[in-house]
């Protein structure tokens, strides 16, 4: 997968799960500028007033682990993060996601190298991290062939009208 | 191969694979539940326009049974709407109760089906040897369009179950301290399969307990290879023919475990993370505000009938509130046959329809600032069933009677 992006990073520990990312309180919203309104509200109640296009949520392990919700998701998406990267991904959140074209990395030890408001660019066809403020450089595993596929064509949706010869706006 | 294997190999139509291989399955049952109008926004964004086999869905109007906003409400039309449009004939309307719950009551789960549900306790049915899993709104969808969808195939990792079950210890006890022993992300993107003497000795619902919350330690599905016990409770109640599978001797686990529970106490997680588990004992005499008995992890007839057990001639505390939320019709019908309905309400429990509830901090039973709640679903994260100050300490339905009655955590062995 080609790609470079940077953005400042905000940072979380391990365990972040689905309820402190979009409480379920707001399940019944499907408006994606809604949902964004909620996004990360258990967890840092500030992040929606300070989240910009672009920037990269990096975490500790087993990040959006609980709920099966895809809002969770949605919600990231809809606040313009770019990617997330974590030491490593609750397998749900990890599918809706990836559905979704919202590209995540699994970084070992990457919540310990990044501080909050790191300048951090990603270049997906290498999977390395680089950590433009402190200058060092982490490298993320591989993602798979199909994972690749569903990013490329701007998540699985797009995929799938195509796979029915249907036509896909980007 | 693992019975696991076996069961999405079929699925593929292969005769072998590789763990860690991603490979597309044809979907034997699909559920949605009344959270996620997103399933069917993603499948009309994807150009769907016929359900590719309507016979194979699901429809579970569970979470918000019944509606308390406008937004709800009109979610749960167009849910309905869908179904008529699309002739899917199995809608859970808000009567039903959970979905997990309902599909075991109905039978509609048979070993060796794969099943997918738009809800993350999905593992629960590989108490019926079956491959089940939750999956997202738009997986869904495409399963709704295609029939199918893409999975990889899992390690498995075994826990084999010694020993005996004390007083006062259940099945919800044995695996909050596996999960503790573990962590909460050990089982992430594997499977986890029970064995051993123990499981001979547990009923179905104390299976599904096991297999539900594997959920909470990662698990991408849970596995019981199916016996007596499980054979006795799908006669006459299964939907369709099934072919039990089962694993090849010598198959090699990713990881193997042996836990044995002969001495194991009555266990809590305590705030906020389902793997922060110890000994009730270290908690004994804390105050609660509420007891919440519910869910597809501790609503089912035998967790009501070991409350109606512990408060049958004595009373909720004053100092708290007792919420009772049946997982399903069938089971709130068992449990007013049984009387445990009659001996739970007047003892001074609070009787919601058969629903999520509280559980998620959408419905019915929602924690204010600052007050602890204990429960016998399944989650404690900050906020997941209200105010983000609330503690939630997540325990088996016996602890949670006890504790309704007393006002305060207190071991349920004394009252059994």
């Amino acid at each position: 997968m080609k790609g470079l992006i940077t953005g400042n990073a905000f940072v979380y520990g391990a365990n972040v799960d689905t309820d402190q990312i979009y409480p379920g309180g707001y399940l019944d919203l499907t408006d994606p500028d809604k949902v964004a309104q909620h996004a990360m509200e258990r967890v840092d109640p500030e992040f929606v007033k300070e989240v910009k296009a672009g920037d990269i949520i990096v975490a500790a392990a087993n990040f959006g682990c609980g709920s099966s919700r895809e809002h969770a998701a949605v919600a990231l998406k809809a606040s313009g993060i770019a990617a997330v990267l974590a030491e490593s991904f609750a397998r749900i959140f990890y599918r809706n996601a990836i559905n979704l074209g919202l590209p995540l990395l699994v970084c070992p030890g990457i919540a310990k190298r990044v501080k909050k408001g790191d300048l951090l660019s990603v270049d997906f066809s290498e999977g390395k991290v680089t950590n433009q403020t402190t200058g060092t450089v982490a490298v993320a595993q591989p993602l798979s062939e199909y994972v690749i596929a569903i990013l490329e064509n701007g998540g699985i949706k797009p995929m799938i009208k195509k796979q029915h010869g249907l036509h896909c706006p980007r | 191969m693992h019975a696991v294997e076996k069961i999405i190999a079929r699925a593929a139509g292969k005769n072998e694979l590789r763990t860690g291989e991603i490979i597309n399955c044809k979907v034997d049952l699909a559920g949605i539940n009344d959270l996620y109008l997103q399933t069917l926004r993603s499948f009309y964004e994807m150009g769907g326009k016929k359900v590719h086999d309507p016979q194979k869905v699901v429809m579970f109007l569970d979470h918000y049974a019944p509606a308390s906003t406008i937004m709800q409400a009109d979610n749960q039309k167009q849910f309905r709407e869908f179904c008529r449009a699309q002739g899917i004939e199995l809608l859970m309307d808000i009567n039903e109760g959970v979905c997990h719950q309902i599909l075991a009551d109905k039978g509609l789960v048979c070993p060796g089906m794969l099943v997918v549900v738009t809800d993350s306790h999905t593992t629960t049915h590989g108490a019926f040897g079956a491959f089940s899993t939750g999956v997202g709104a738009t997986d869904l969808a495409i399963v709704l369009m295609t029939g199918q969808l893409w999975f990889r195939v899992p390690e498995v990792i075994r826990i084999h179950l010694e020993g005996r079950l004390g007083q006062g210890v259940y099945a919800k006890d044995v695996i909050l301290k596996v999960i503790g022993a573990l962590g909460a992300d050990y089982g992430v993107y594997r499977a986890v399969e029970f064995t051993g003497p123990l499981l001979a000795r547990l009923s179905v619902s104390e299976r599904m307990v096991l297999c539900n919350m594997t959920t909470e330690m990662g698990a991408k599905t849970a596995y019981i290879q199916p016996d007596e016990v499980t054979l006795d409770f799908l006669q006459g109640k299964a939907r369709q023919k099934y072919a039990v599978v089962a694993t090849d001797p010598g198959y090699l686990y990713a990881q193997e475990h042996t836990f044995d529970i002969t001495s194991l106490n009555p266990q809590v997680a305590a705030p906020h993370s389902v793997d922060n588990v110890h000994d009730i004992a270290e908690y004994l005499g804390k105050p609660v505000h509420q007891a919440f008995l519910g869910t597809c992890t501790g609503g089912r007839v035998d967790d009501l009938a070991v409350a109606a057990r512990i408060l049958k001639g004595r009373h909720v505390s004053s100092r708290t509130r007792f919420v009772v939320v049946p997982a399903s019709k069938g089971v709130l019908l068992e449990a007013m046959a049984r009387g445990y309905i009659q001996t739970l309400v007047e003892a001074g429990a609070t009787l919601v329809t058969p629903s999520c509830a509280a559980c998620l901090g959408t419905h019915q039973g929602i924690l204010a600032p600052g007050e602890t709640c204990i429960t016998a679903s399944s989650r404690n994260f900050p906020g997941r069933m209200g105010h983000a100050s609330a503690e939630i300490f997540v325990a088996s339905p016996a602890s949670v009677a006890a504790a309704a009655m007393e006002g305060i955590i207190a071991d349920p062995a004394k009252y059994l």
